[in-house]
């Protein structure tokens, strides 16, 4: 059974609709380990020995945050500056992390259709996600293809929010009982709520 | 009374004229003791002083400068230097006598005469030597440290000499009574004479058993007692028992036969690595430097200058042809032990005199009948006018030597001491931690605590620390405030905290000072005196107890941290806004740009925690705040087709 890690990271949790319900759903799932690196490192003084050995300690890494700036909010950059040391994830002897998962949950504020070389966005999410998947490929990880929600910040349905939160759940048991179809995971770029690709016979 | 009292105003007051002149024209302190001295020598006749008895008395400053050369000086310190004490000193000596007596012999003197005096003059002046090196700060260079060496040596060769001179006596010069005279006035007394009649394996059994006194009561002694006497809290108290310790060592090395003076060096070499080594060193330093400056100003004084003219060429043709010699074999001698080129002349030059010593063996030898008194004032003549012109030979190679060497070969860059220390005053719950943490980073520390049961604690852990006042200049000056990088204020009482930080930002301005306030009121104050780095000793501990009492609350603890940053900025601000108002010798409510800025900052933060407003005010709030749906409207437009519109200003 692969052993799940949740890395959860929103600074501004008092404002957020749909990151924080997330969270708590990964929170209760049994099985898996559940960290909110705000709150585990509010003066965002990062352990690396502690990280690196709870990275050793999983297999799937899950990165849960909001995207800021078409980017992660600082806590996580300050993370993966610290944890992913040369001689660990990368580089002479940096094998540590080779063939672990990495899989990136995030919400984007703009709807889907901005992400396109047509849409006002200018260019496809998987674009801007272009520094997490090379950091993973260093790292010898295997990027799983993300798991996201558009429009976060637009005029949602709170049904849609809540379809993306349950779906997470599904996902991450999914993940955790090895009911997760990886082939077909990695045909698509990303993964919506509506579509999670489970192993056959499996019902969502 | 009267007489001592116009004694040492004559002395002083031509000390304090004479000093800083002296200074002015660049000749040192030592040249201007020396000139008052001479100056003043019809005075001292006229007041029938007894100027060879005072330069007796005046000898014990440099009994007190040994003792503090040898606090600067730990066990493996000396340890390393033993090559060259025994090399360097050894050949020194030995050389210096064979050529002296062979120069004396080809004047025609008998070979003992000339031995004798061969010996007197290869002994160089440790008072001048070290004073001088000292003021100029040279005492750390390759040649200091050589010279050091080489008067170290000296200083023990005496022992040997007094008891081998003797032997030298001639038959035709001995007079019973004029020994038996010479010897009563001198300072021998009835314990040390019936310590003479003592079998030699009990006397050499008593002198070993007083150096180990020596060392094992500086060891396990000193400690006890220093803290005994520290619960007095009682400054004249530690003056007394530092002069009274030395004045022991001196007496007892005396009577053993030993010379006092490296007795008391053994004892600060033994008390280097004591806590208390900065308190003797602040409370020594102005006997030692007064007792020099009568030593040098007698020096001065003696100089006979009806002999000297009487037979002016001789006189200063036996001095140029010592000083010549004795350069010769010490710059031979740095040429073998390869000290600096730089250091080479400083070092020959320099010890090229004849010294204090010089006047006690010639006086010894004298009562032996080893010299004829005659041939004996024509020499004291020739040490004085040495030691006379020893500065000048130090200006000369600071200014004549030196800058061709200069010119020449590039000087090697000065080893930058980048962990130059720093000061730690007060070492209690607050200066312990800075200490901690400074030396976790490597840094070298000089800790000054005036509670001797925390230095015992701290020395028990090996820290280097330092019993004494730190508020007192001359502490500071021991803990070596010139040099150190930054001072950390952290003692118990506020008004002395203040005088400190007004004392080294007026004095030593380029110290960087952090200091510990124990209050609002008490950061004003420190501001006022000079300090800019002030940090409340509980203010960060408050803050964060709050940031822990906002998580009990069920606040994250990543909002409770930012609410805390807020405090804290917005507390800092308000002190940084009113510390340059205060004014400490207005009282608060009468000070009218405090009160003002105070009631205008007051306001500031109520209108804060108006509601509606609290939001664009409040750092906290404000973060990560997402965006509105209009603000995502407009974004969009401007996205999709530079569409800008008017209203953007808002």
């Amino acid at each position: 059974m692969p052993r799940l890690l949740v890395n959860y990271a929103h600074p501004g949790q008092r404002h957020s609709r749909v990151n924080k319900a997330m969270a708590k759903e990964a929170a209760a799932i049994e099985g898996i380990t559940f960290i909110d690196l705000y709150a585990y490192y509010p003066r965002l003084m990062v352990d690396i020995d502690q990280e690196q050995q709870r990275l050793m300690e999983h297999d799937i890494i899950v990165f849960q945050f909001p995207l800021f700036w078409y980017s992660t909010p600082a806590m996580v950059k300050e993370w993966l500056d610290l944890v992913l040391e040369p001689g660990f994830a990368y580089g002479e002897g940096g094998d540590k992390l080779a063939g672990k998962s990495l899989l990136l949950a995030l919400t984007a504020g703009s709807p889907q259709e901005a992400y396109s070389g047509s849409g006002y966005q200018g260019a496809e999410l998987t674009d801007f996600l272009l520094p997490l998947r090379k950091t993973a490929e260093v790292c010898q990880m295997n990027f799983l293809s993300p798991y996201v929600l558009f429009d976060s910040l637009g005029t949602y349905q709170q049904s849609d929010a809540n379809a993306h939160i349950k779906g997470y759940r599904i996902l991450l048991n999914a993940l955790h009982d090895e009911l997760y179809d990886f082939e077909e995971a990695a045909k698509r770029d990303l993964i919506l709520c509506d579509d999670i690709p489970l192993v056959r016979g499996v019902n969502a | 009374m009267t007489d001592l009292l116009v004694l040492s105003f004559v002395l002083l007051i031509s000390g304090v004229i004479a000093v800083p002149l002296a200074s002015r024209l660049g000749l040192g302190s030592v040249l201007g003791f020396l000139l008052a001295g001479v100056v003043i020598a019809p005075v001292l006749q006229a007041l029938h002083v007894d100027v060879l008895s005072l330069q007796h008395f005046a000898e014990f400053g440099v009994v007190m400068m040994l003792f503090l050369v040898g606090l600067e000086l730990e066990p493996q310190i000396l340890w390393k230097m033993k090559l060259r004490l025994l090399g360097l000193g050894g050949l020194q000596v030995g050389l210096t006598t064979a050529v002296v007596m062979a120069a004396a012999m080809a004047l025609g003197h008998p070979w003992s005469i000339s031995l004798a005096v061969g010996l007197t003059l290869a002994l160089s002046s440790t008072a001048i030597v070290l004073q001088t090196l000292n003021e100029k700060g040279l005492m750390k260079s390759d040649g200091g440290q050589s010279s050091f060496s080489v008067l170290l040596f000296q200083d023990i060769a005496v022992i040997p000499m007094l008891a081998l001179l003797p032997l030298l006596a001639l038959p035709e010069l001995v007079d019973p009574f004029q020994n038996l005279a010479e010897e009563t006035g001198h300072e021998t007394d009835t314990a040390k004479r019936w310590f003479e009649t003592l079998p030699g394996w009990l006397r050499a059994t008593i002198t070993a058993g007083a150096i180990a006194a020596v060392i094992g009561a500086g060891n396990f002694l000193t400690r006890p007692f220093f803290h005994f006497v520290s619960q007095a809290r009682m400054r004249e108290l530690f003056v007394a028992t530092a002069l009274m310790m030395i004045i022991g060592i001196a007496l007892l090395m005396t009577f053993v036969g030993l010379s006092p003076a490296l007795g008391t060096f053994l004892a600060g070499v033994v008390l280097a690595n004591s806590e208390y080594r900065h308190e003797l060193e602040s409370n020594l330093a102005p006997f030692k430097g007064l007792l020099l400056g009568l030593f040098f100003i007698t020096v001065g004084a003696g100089i006979n200058f009806e002999l000297l003219f009487g037979s002016f060429f001789s006189i200063l043709g036996m001095t140029f042809g010592l000083i010549v010699i004795k350069v010769g074999i010490l710059y031979a001698l740095a040429l073998i032990f390869k000290i600096d080129t730089l250091d080479r002349w400083l070092f020959s030059l320099g010890l090229a005199q004849a010294g204090e010593f010089g006047f006690v063996l010639l006086s010894f030898t004298v009562a032996n009948a080893v010299i004829p008194k005659d041939l004996a004032d024509q020499l004291l003549l020739v040490v004085a006018l040495s030691m006379l012109l020893t500065p000048l030979l130090f200006i000369a190679n600071e200014r004549f030597i030196l800058p061709r060497f200069q010119k020449g070969e590039r000087r090697e860059p000065d080893e930058i001491d980048s962990s130059g220390p720093i000061i730690i005053a007060g070492h209690g719950r607050f200066g312990g931690i800075v200490n901690r943490i400074l030396r976790r980073a490597g840094h070298e520390t000089v800790v000054l605590d005036n509670s001797s049961r925390h230095l015992e604690m701290l020395r028990t852990f090996g820290f280097k620390a330092f019993f004494g006042d730190p508020t007192r200049p001359e502490l500071l000056h021991a803990a070596g405030i010139e040099t150190a990088k930054a001072l950390i204020i952290a003692i118990d009482d506020r008004r002395q905290a203040v005088e400190l930080v007004h004392y080294v930002h007026q004095n030593h301005p380029h110290i960087h000072m952090v200091a510990r306030a124990l209050d609002r009121t008490h950061v004003y104050e420190l501001y006022a005196a000079g300090c800019r780095d002030i940090v409340r000793e509980t203010f960060d501990s408050g803050v964060r107890a709050g940031r822990y009492a906002l998580e009990a609350m069920g606040m994250h603890p990543y909002t409770a941290q930012k609410m805390a940053e807020d405090f804290v900025i917005a507390d800092r601000h308000n002190i940084a806004e009113m510390a340059p108002l205060y004014d400490p010798d207005i009282p608060f409510h009468l000070n009218k740009p405090y009160v003002e800025k105070a009631r205008e900052l007051r306001k500031e933060e109520d209108d804060s925690f108006i509601e509606g407003k609290a939001i664009y005010l409040n750092r906290v709030d404000r973060s990560w705040a997402p965006p509105s749906e209009a603000d995502m409207r407009k974004t969009r437009e401007q996205l999709s087709g530079g569409n800008t519109t008017t209203d953007s200003d808002q």
